[in-house]
């Protein structure tokens, strides 16, 4: 469709807007876009207010029950939870390659950036996956498998399951997202092995970028909030 | 919506060809992406949903007919709660942008569509299965925490069906995020050339702060109600007191949205309300930039009022006074409106036809809605009403008496662009006034009644105050006939009523230049804007 | 869209070695124990990070001034929504840590009936 672009000198409204997928509302293909991604950053916001209301009752029962919020920390997996932030950073970094890519119509390399881009998302999810696993092992999931009795500060026993719920509430949410990204991702793969993103057309991948992103960026506030900034000594 | 499509049958020879007779069948109405036909969509679901809410209403009026009342208590608990639920949810807070705005923003502005037409079909979607769930709730046997689903009670205690009704509202959201997400796009990209802010219809102006709200409260419902569903699933979790969760964290969470949503329901309304005064006195908005601005302050304002619900409560006291102090602030964008809209009839050639009576049903009673606000917006008085029926009486004159005032106002305008009929003006006038006149039989003795102390949401009441009660109930038997008249009407001039023409009103818009109904893609030229929004007459010379 | 901006490849690297290097010092200096600091200094860190993906990885230093406005006015919600609730906790009279209650209980939460 690019070469046809620009080897055809004469070519009609039709083509132009067969080339960048026009829809029939918009005037120009700038506007589409243009809407595509104010639309997505407006979606983002409403992202932002969604984990919002975790972040602002993590602050609440941080802020009133510090002694059992500390007690909590000796239980996260720093070595763990630091490694799945290197494999996000490493992840948006591939999908930012992707979007450089197709913007660039280079076809292989899109593809490419975006295997690599799922292939850390996976291994996130597989490492968070054995955390959990611990959490489950140790009876630390409130509500499933919480034991009240063996926790090493049976004072803060019941607080403690406050907190570990919104753990498992804001990383889990935020797993969600992953895997609603990794489905987006695979999207994205089938459409750019068929060559659907060039120059003149990379809408979806810049918008599912910004998502990918997004995500990213949650995990880099969650990271130190539940894993570093506890009772460490 | 077959009903339309088959009344108005294939268009006949000499016939001109627009939204509702292009094409047929009911595939043609569930997979369309016409802005037109999902607001079609949408009035005929909320109208349905709106009689769901209205049949609990009935119902427990009924039963606060006598002190001892008609039902036992747990059911009348679940009919107050499953009333309040259906009525926020699915009919107020999408009744406006879903429909009329969704209808009328593209063609205000002079666009084909809305930016995301497959969004705007797939929130319809969204919300119908919100309504499925909560539907579900309420044959099961509906829930009784009232809308508001406080915790611990939702969360741990009540045994009534909390999850379904919670995860139909929390869908319906997405629905009102994607509603308001594709109106703020629309109107900063799909505008026609020349149609700059300054000469958006205050309609636009309204819906586009509607917009902003629904985007940036509505997640905090959903993730909150999100929490209370884990919460209940679990049987433990943050807002539970047995492990040191605090409950008012809920309503922190609960209210930082359902705050905000009360001017989901009431902003549409008031740019109904600009448009309405401003064709029927034949004048230019007074303060065009003052009306447009107050909406956005309100949209603003309304996020650092939220506490305001909660005086009675364990919030701190320093938190309440500032709470008390920001919620009169809204007293003041309100307040322009109110003053700006009888300014504009001041002096104006004011013709009383339909939509300008439901106008002034909205002006005067939305102004008692609003003044009774500042009573409860003050620590003191509050402490004495709150929780009695005064509440229920100072939001019902906002909800109903503006809301749905507006609501019929707006429909009344806009019905011969939408079905390119008109009604029967009579009959109109006269339900326009049993609306009025029964709305206030029904709401006003419950100021009387929360001001002699009488709590709301108890099933029973002491004998010496059934007098009230009947009257109330009276009321809303007028006001329910009301609302039954306009269907019958409605309904009649889908097919005898006389053609309206492109505009009826004589008013200004770019909605007034096009066919009515307008074709599917609303202009056959984009239209080019040359002059400034409610440019009637030389009437407003003379104001100057 | 010639109007986008196509970032370069050193600039994209810079960031990703920017933001692994951050990572490594945030879990590094939250194993110093520097009291009421080591959230300070998290928390910055994450700042700084958070902006690094915003500004350069989503672009928003490319995009539209208004795109800013929406990207600043999420952020200023969020603030408002964090700020107000914990200022209603912050000055409560009451001092959850002493509730005895909540610590004696030692089976979990009442289940409905």
């Amino acid at each position: 469709m690019a070469d046809a672009l620009t080897t055809t000198t004469a070519h009609t409204d039709l083509e132009v807007a067969a080339a960048t997928n026009l829809r029939h509302h918009f005037a120009t293909p700038q506007q589409q876009f243009d809407s595509a991604m104010l639309g997505m950053w407006t979606f983002l916001i409403t992202e932002v207010l969604f984990f919002g209301g975790m972040f602002t009752s993590y602050v609440v029962y941080r802020s009133i029950y510090p002694e059992a919020f500390a007690s909590t920390s000796q239980y996260m997996n720093v070595a763990l939870g630091g490694t799945n932030t290197a494999v996000l950073i490493c992840s948006s970094l591939s999908m930012a390659m992707a979007v450089r890519s197709a913007q660039l119509s280079k076809y292989r390399a899109v593809v490419i950036s975006l295997i690599l881009t799922m292939i850390f998302g996976t291994t996130f999810l597989v490492i968070k996956y054995f955390e959990y696993h611990d959490k489950w092992v140790e009876g630390l999931v409130p509500g499933l498998k919480f034991d009240v009795a063996h926790y090493h500060a049976p004072q803060w026993a019941h607080q403690a399951q406050i907190l570990f719920f919104l753990y498992f509430a804001m990383t889990g949410m935020h797993a969600l997202h992953m895997i609603v990204g990794l489905g987006l991702l695979t999207y994205l793969l089938v459409m750019a092995v068929r060559r659907r993103f060039n120059s003149a057309y990379y809408t979806p991948v810049e918008m599912i970028g910004l998502y990918w992103h997004f995500v990213d960026i949650v995990w880099i506030f969650l990271f130190p909030l539940l894993y570093l900034i506890g009772d460490r000594g | 919506m077959a009903t339309l499509a088959q009344i108005h049958g294939t268009p006949e020879a000499g016939e001109e060809v627009n939204y509702l007779n292009v094409e047929h069948g009911w595939k043609s109405w569930l997979f369309t992406t016409d802005h037109k036909r999902i607001a079609v969509l949408y009035i005929i679901s909320i109208t349905l949903m709106f009689f769901v809410g209205g049949a609990m209403a009935v119902l427990f009026r009924i039963h606060l007919l006598s002190p001892e009342g008609l039902f036992p208590p747990e059911i009348y608990n679940r009919l107050f709660s499953m009333h309040g639920i259906v009525m926020v949810f699915f009919f107020l807070v999408p009744s406006i942008p879903a429909t009329l705005a969704n209808f009328l923003i593209p063609i205000m502005i002079g666009a084909k569509d809305l930016a995301f037409p497959r969004i705007n079909l797939l929130s319809w979607y969204i919300y119908i299965v919100g309504a499925l769930f909560t539907l579900y709730a309420v044959i099961r046997g509906g829930v009784d925490t009232g809308w508001t689903f406080y915790a611990p009670y939702s969360s741990t205690y009540s045994n009534s069906y909390v999850l379904a009704a919670a995860f139909g509202i929390f869908i319906a959201g997405f629905s009102s995020i994607l509603t308001g997400l594709n109106f703020i796009v629309t109107v900063h990209k799909m505008r026609a050339p020349g149609m700059t802010w300054s000469r958006l219809p205050l309609f636009v102006w309204s819906n586009y702060a509607t917009g902003l709200i629904q985007v940036l409260g509505t997640p905090v419902i959903a993730i909150t109600l999100l929490l209370l569903a884990f919460e209940r699933i679990a049987r433990v979790g943050i807002f539970d007191p047995n492990i040191g969760g605090d409950p008012i964290l809920f309503q922190h969470l609960f209210w930082f949205y359902s705050h905000p949503a009360v001017y989901i329901m009431i902003l549409p309304g008031m740019g109904v309300i600009s448009e309405i005064v401003s064709c029927f006195s034949h004048k230019r908005v007074f303060g065009y930039n003052f009306v447009a601005f107050s909406s956005m302050a309100i949209a603003v304002l309304s996020f650092v009022v939220w506490g305001h619900h909660m005086f009675v409560t364990g919030e701190s006291m320093y938190a309440s006074i500032t709470f008390s102090v920001l919620s009169m602030m809204v007293a003041v964008p309100s307040a322009i409106k109110v003053f700006n809209w009888t300014a504009t009839m001041y002096k104006g050639s004011v013709s009383f036809d339909t939509p300008m009576l439901y106008a002034f049903g909205f002006i005067g009673l939305f102004t008692i809605g609003g003044l009774t606000g500042l009573y409860l917006a003050t620590l003191a008085t509050d402490i004495a009403t709150h929780g009695t029926y005064f509440v229920v009486a100072h939001f019902h004159y906002v909800m109903v008496g503006g809301m749905v005032m507006a609501f019929m106002g707006g429909l009344h305008f806009w019905w011969p662009k939408i079905t390119g009929r008109m009604y029967s003006e009579p009959w109109s006038k006269f339900s326009a006034l049993l609306v009025f006149a029964g709305f206030n039989l029904t709401f006003f003795p419950q100021f009387i009644l929360g001001y002699l102390g009488m709590p709301r949401r108890y099933a029973t009441y002491p004998p010496e105050f059934q007098v009230l009660n009947v009257l109330s109930t009276a009321g809303a038997s007028i006001l329910g006939l009301g609302y039954v008249i306009p269907m019958i009407y409605f309904f009649h001039s889908l097919k005898y009523g006389p053609k309206a023409g492109p505009n009826p009103w004589e008013a200004k818009g770019l909605e007034w230049t096009t066919q009515s109904p307008p074709t599917t893609f609303n202009f056959d030229v984009t239209p080019v804007v040359m002059e400034e929004a409610y440019n009637y007459g030389p009437v407003e010379e003379i104001v100057g | 869209m010639t109007s986008t901006h196509v970032p370069t490849v050193r600039i994209l690297v810079t960031i990703w070695a920017v933001l692994v290097v951050l990572t490594w010092t945030t879990v590094t200096v939250s194993h110093i124990e520097l009291g009421p600091w080591n959230v300070v200094v998290a928390l910055v860190i994450a700042v700084i990070k958070a902006s690094c993906v915003g500004w350069i990885f989503m672009g928003v230093r490319f995009t539209s001034p208004l795109t800013k406005l929406f990207v600043v006015a999420g952020l200023v919600w969020l603030t408002i929504m964090i700020l107000i609730t914990t200022s209603d906790y912050a000055t409560r009279r009451w001092d959850y840590h002493a509730q005895p209650w909540a610590n004696t209980k030692d089976n979990g939460p009442a289940t409905a009936p």
